[in-house]
This record gives structure tokens, C-alpha cells and sequence, in this order.
């Protein structure tokens, strides 16, 4: 459909369409998108992300207009925001919950995914530019959480830089680099800054217009796993697909009251959440003299902390753990099964990705614990599990009995 | 009468049913451990007081410097006259932040160490951790400030509270078990016996210190009731929302089938 079969409509969007061009594009992405109608509720977290995206950006801006950064200054600028600030107690909660829902959000987005199949062919690339998401967003949120110079924000900095001083060769002076100093110090809050505020939100914005365009390239995968587009009517259009707009900006807006709903319940009432979103520690200063005890990283980067510590050879640690978070991308490549959706494949799949779960939870807990005893027994066992869903992918999934997948996506009115 | 009985009744099957104790068992140490704050930072007349407390007790070296004097009292409801007469240092003016007039020279001098700034020591630590610490003060000769605490071990901070409560003697129980072939004994707090009565009841003690952390958890986050009550309205105000949105929904997928 050409731009130039529209009929020049007369007054202002006349004008306005021959220049810029905005019906076309509302027509094409919204009104003419079609998207299965059989989505459930794991198909609201998408949408979600990208309301946390601008609040976040949005609440960012605000706090950078009183955030001094700097060794000395960070600390006590935030003391300012919560205590002087109008309102900016609920900016900066809004921020730090953000944050956390952020994670909340893009594991349960991800996880749909994983259960249905939205990462097979031919959506290998809409996956992959998720997954440079998920890793940005790793990113940001590290930066952001040592900005406030709490003594936690200090301690969590000096242990996950630490860890690229196990890449052989280079890694010490690698360290360095990234520190812009002997130790975390006044150089790595400046930088950390800098990264948070315009780069990373940068980079996370261009992936997120990647994701998009190659999401409406594709279509959007659905909980029978079947393609669409592939049933089309006599109008040729998908016949289990319904326009984007408005049945799904109206089902849309439900799942962002209730997110909002939950979001406003934490930010307002349990703000710190027992230490789990702000933690105890970090409204201390930051101190290189006085550690924190234990040392936990937010609980969003706790699976992959208790893999770390699992394994008693750092370097060999630091290895797992970067496998642990790049095994996602290769998933479009491991699983060999002939159906996309957990609906219609076997009890060999449906185990291992139970395992898996099972697996991921129990490493967020054990990530939080100290690493002694017990703990750490538990926490090879979990690794173990984590990995062999990756790992005995190509077999289980091609040995797996599926189900004959219907013709049509199943759909109660 | 009819109760009366009943109330043995149930004693008695109470007795049955509880597995039978041997004395030594039956004894419970202090359970100091799990004391809680119990406060309340709604309560304003409990912070008035712990904000007299704080003043009278703590000012003198300890700082809130993220506090100015103007927003307590105005978060407090605390008239201006009695702000200047009664809880600011003399030269202070309303708008300035609770600062201590304690040098840090001297301060390292008389206590080894600079008393930390107590702005947010209820959110680090937590108003029932802050609660325990100060109910928890014993006599210890060895010490030089002839105190020690539960919570805190060798505390720099000597024993100021100690002319309302009294002073407390720390009773142990020595525990004997055999490490490595050898007999190791172990002592385990049991609980304080009162050597010298202070002005104030056990119960009066235990309210002025409610007050005080009461004060300081208000310090930690000046704006926590606020942020609570505009809370209410904001979730009140999404129910609504997410209420219309789930109507609207509804009418628009009628048609689809």
C-alpha cells in the first residue's frame, strides 16, 4: 500500500499528510496491524515496559535537575531531593520502584517468550534485539544504583567491576580504566553519570525502535504458537487477527491500571520493601572503610550473583556467569522443536522448563544469602539446572512428543 | 462463676496438652532480640516528645543535618515561640539544619570518635534495632565510659540515659561444652538486674524511648505521612481508573468473536 493511494484529505491534515506522513503510518502500525486475538495476560508486559521506559526517563529528568554528582556531594543531594525537593520524595521513589518493576516486568516479558516459543524462526531478531535490551538494562540499572553513594552502592561497585579484573591479560588495568581510579572513587561516579543519563538511555531507545519495527515485521507470536498471518480471509486479511487499534490500546490501558495500581501501592506504602527495592545499607554513606555485611547486589541480579559465588574459581565464576546471561541469545538456534507454544509440546520440554524456573527463583534467593554451607550446595544444584535447560536443549526438544497444533488460534469470546 | 470455671477448665486441658517442662527450661532469658519499636509516626504528640527527648538528651553531640528546624516544627505543629525557646540552640535561627555544637576535636578527644549524624540512622538501621540499642545499656567496669550494650558492642557512646532508667547489671549463664577434647565455657546473656534505680518506671522509660525513635524514624523520612495519605487517594484513584478502563475494554471486544 503506497503512500500516494490516500486521498489528499482537505484543511490542516491535508497539508499536514503531504509533508509528514501521519495517517499512513497510524493506518499501517495501528488501524491495519493486525495481532492474534488470542493473547492472554502474559502478553500485557510488553506495553508495560514501555510504560516504565518513560516514566523512568521521565522521573530521571526531574531527578537530574538536583542530583549533584561527585563523591561528596551525590549522598547529600539525594537527602536533598527526599526532604527539600517538592514532591521529590515521590520522583525519586517513583524512580527506584521503577527500576525494580522494570526487572519485574522484563523477566515476565521474557519468560513469556520462553513459553511460548516467541523466540523461534521468524523471530530470531525481534529476540536477539530484546535481548541487547535486557543487557542495556543491566547496565542502567547498575549505574544508576551506585549514583545515590550509598555505602551499598559503593561495595556493589567495587565487586562487579571487580569482576572484569578476571578477563586474563588485560583485566587489571581493564578495571582501572573503567574506575578511572585506583578504587571506585569520585572519577566513577562522574563517569557512572554520564553513562546513565545519556548513553545507555540512548542505546536503550534505539533497540527499543529495533524491537518495535522488527516486532511489526514479523507479527506478535501468540499462546498457540501459530502464525497468522498464514489464515488469511477474502478481504486478506489474517482471520484470527483483529486491529491493533482499538482492541488492543483498549485492553492495553486495563493491564497499565492494574501495573499502575500495584506500582502506586509499593511506591507509596513500602517504598523500600523490606530492602529489597532500597536497601538498609545504602542510606549510609558510601564508606571504604566499613563493608556491608553481606555484600548483595539488587535482587534482580541475584540469580547471576549466586552462580558467581557457586563456583569456588573466581575467574571460572565470572565465566559462568557470563554464559548464564548470553545462553539467551542462542536460544532461536538450540531448540529443535517443530511447535512454538508449551501447549503443544511434551512433558519433556514442560520439565525442563519447570526446571528452569525452579532453578532461576531459587538462585534470586540464594544470591541474597550469604554464600556458606548449605547455601552454596544449593546454589550448584540450582546452577545446574539453570544450565541444563540450555545446555540438553537440542536434545529434548527434538526427542520431546509434541501435539498436533490446530489449525486456528484457540479463542473464547 | 460459670466463666470462672470454664477459664480452669481450659487451664487445666492447656497443661495436659503442653509438653512437660523441666525447670531449667521453663526459664526464659530477656528476648531482647525481638523487642520492637512499636511506634507510630502518625502519632504527633509521641513525636513532640521525642523531639523535647532528642533535644534534651541526644542534641548536645549528636546532629540531624539533613533537618532544619523550621520543618519540624512545622511538620510537628509546633508553634514558633516555643521552637526558639525551647528546642534551638541560642544563635540558631529556624531555618537552619539540627546541627550539634559538639567540635570534632573535642568529640575525639573525650569519646575516641565523632558521634554520628543521626538523620537517617532509623532507615539504615531500622527504629527497632535504634529501640534496642537504647534500652540495652549495662554497667561494665572495664569500659571507660562504665557501659556497654547489647546491641552495640564497646559503644563509644556512654550510658546518657542512665539517670532515668537506672543502671542495669548484665546476669549471664555459663553454658559448658567440650570443643576438641577440651571444656570450653561459654557465657549467654540472660538478663539485667537493676543496681541503681533510675527517676523513671520501667514503663516510663519504655515510653520515652518509644518517643524518641518514634522521632528520629519521622527524621529518616520527614514526609512518610504524607507520602502515605496522598497514597490512599492515588491508589483509590487507579482503582477507578482500571475500573472505567475494564468497562471500556469490554464494550469494544463485544465484536470479537
Amino acid at each position: 500500500m503506497a503512500s500516494n493511494d490516500t486521498p489528499a484529505a482537505p484543511g490542516f491534515m491535508g497539508w499536514l499528510n503531504k509533508r509528514l506522513p501521519v495517517q499512513q503510518f497510524v493506518r499501517e502500525q495501528l488501524l491495519e496491524y493486525y495481532a492474534p486475538k488470542n493473547f492472554n495476560v502474559w502478553y500485557f508486559f510488553g506495553s508495560l515496559a514501555l510504560v516504565v521506559l518513560v516514566m523512568q526517563l521521565f522521573t530521571g529528568i526531574f531527578l537530574t535537575m538536583f542530583y549533584k554528582v561527585g563523591d561528596t556531594s551525590a549522598f547529600d543531594s539525594v537527602e536533598y531531593i527526599m526532604r527539600e525537593v517538592d514532591y521529590g520524595w515521590l520522583i525519586r521513589y517513583l524512580h527506584s520502584t521503577g527500576a525494580s518493576a522494570f526487572f519485574v516486568v522484563i523477566y515476565l516479558h521474557m519468560y513469556r517468550a520462553l513459553m511460548y516459543g516467541s523466540y523461534k524462526a521468524p523471530r530470531e531478531l525481534l529476540w536477539m534485539f530484546g535481548m541487547f535490551i535486557y543487557l542495556a538494562l543491566m547496565a542502567e540499572a547498575f549505574m544508576g544504583y551506585v549514583l545515590p553513594w550509598g555505602n551499598m552502592s559503593y561495595w556493589a561497585a567495587q565487586v562487579i567491576i571487580n569482576l572484569f579484573s578476571t578477563i586474563p591479560v588485560v583485566g587489571p588495568s581493564l578495571v582501572e580504566w573503567i574506575r578511572g581510579d585506583y578504587g571506585v572513587a569520585d572519577a566513577t561516579v562522574d563517569r557512572f553519570f554520564a553513562l546513565h543519563v545519556v548513553a545507555i538511555p540512548l542505546i536503550l531507545l534505539l533497540l527499543v525502535a529495533l524491537h518495535l519495527v522488527a516486532l511489526r515485521q514479523v507479527g506478535s507470536n501468540n499462546p498457540d504458537g501459530i502464525e497468522i498471518k498464514e489464515k488469511r480471509g477474502a478481504d486478506g486479511r489474517p482471520i484470527d487477527g483483529i486491529p491493533f487499534h482499538p482492541y488492543y490500546t483498549v485492553k492495553d490501558v486495563v493491564g497499565i491500571g492494574v501495573f499502575l495500581t500495584v506500582f502506586a501501592i509499593v511506591a507509596f506504602f513500602v517504598p523500600t520493601l523490606g530492602g529489597l527495592f532500597l536497601e538498609e545499607a545504602n542510606f549510609e554513606p558510601a564508606n571504604p572503610l566499613s563493608t556491608p555485611e553481606p555484600i548483595a547486589p539488587s535482587w534482580y541480579f541475584t540469580p547471576y550473583y549466586a552462580i558467581l559465588r557457586a563456583v569456588p574459581n573466581q575467574r571460572l565464576g565470572a565465566l559462568l556467569l557470563l554464559i548464564a546471561v548470553l545462553a539467551f541469545f542462542f536460544l532461536p538456534w538450540l531448540d529443535r522443536s517443530p511447535v512454538k507454544s508449551v501447549r503443544y509440546r511434551g512433558l519433556l520440554f514442560k520439565f525442563f522448563l519447570g526446571l528452569f524456573t525452579v532453578s532461576f527463583l531459587t538462585l534470586m534467593y540464594l544470591g541474597m544469602k550469604p554464600a556458606t554451607g548449605a547455601y552454596v550446595t544449593a546454589a550448584r544444584l540450582a546452577a545446574a539446572g539453570y544450565f541444563a535447560f540450555f545446555v540438553l536443549m537440542p536434545w529434548y526438544s527434538r526427542a520431546d512428543r509434541t501435539k498436533p497444533v490446530p489449525e486456528r488460534v484457540r479463542f473464547h469470546a | 462463676m460459670r466463666n470462672a470455671v470454664l477459664a480452669v477448665m481450659v487451664l487445666g486441658a492447656a497443661q495436659l496438652l503442653r509438653p512437660a517442662l523441666s525447670a531449667e527450661e521453663a526459664h526464659h532469658p530477656l528476648d531482647w532480640e525481638n523487642w520492637h519499636a512499636g511506634n507510630e509516626v502518625t502519632n504527633t504528640d509521641s513525636l513532640q516528645r521525642g523531639a523535647r527527648n532528642f533535644n534534651n538528651y541526644c542534641s548536645a553531640c549528636h546532629s540531624l543535618k539533613y533537618l532544619r528546624y523550621s520543618r519540624m516544627a512545622k511538620d510537628l505543629k509546633i508553634p514558633t515561640e516555643q521552637l526558639k525557646a525551647n528546642l534551638m540552640p541560642p544563635g540558631a535561627t529556624p531555618a537552619d539544619y539540627m546541627q550539634s555544637s559538639l567540635q570534632s576535636a573535642d568529640a575525639i578527644a573525650w569519646f575516641g570518635k565523632e558521634p554520628p549524624d543521626l538523620s537517617l540512622i532509623a532507615r539504615s538501621r531500622g527504629p527497632d534495632k535504634v529501640y534496642r540499642f537504647l534500652k540495652t545499656f549495662y554497667l561494665d567496669p572495664s569500659r571507660p565510659t562504665r557501659a556497654n550494650n547489647l546491641v552495640l558492642n564497646n559503644p563509644a557512646m556512654p550510658p546518657v540515659l542512665s539517670a532515668l532508667e537506672g543502671v542495669k547489671a548484665a546476669v549471664y549463664t555459663t553454658t559448658k561444652s567440650t570443643v576438641d577434647g577440651k571444656i570450653v565455657e561459654t557465657k549467654v546473656f540472660d538478663h539485667f538486674d537493676t543496681v541503681v534505680p533510675g527517676s523513671m518506671s520501667a514503663e516510663e522509660f519504655d515510653g520515652f524511648v518509644r518517643d524518641t525513635v518514634n522521632f528520629l524514624d519521622y527524621a529518616g523520612e520527614p514526609a512518610q505521612a504524607d507520602r502515605r495519605s496522598i497514597g490512599v487517594w492515588v491508589v483509590l484513584f487507579l482503582l477507578t481508573f482500571t475500573w472505567i478502563a475494564l468497562l471500556l475494554k469490554k464494550e469494544y471486544w463485544k465484536d470479537v468473536h
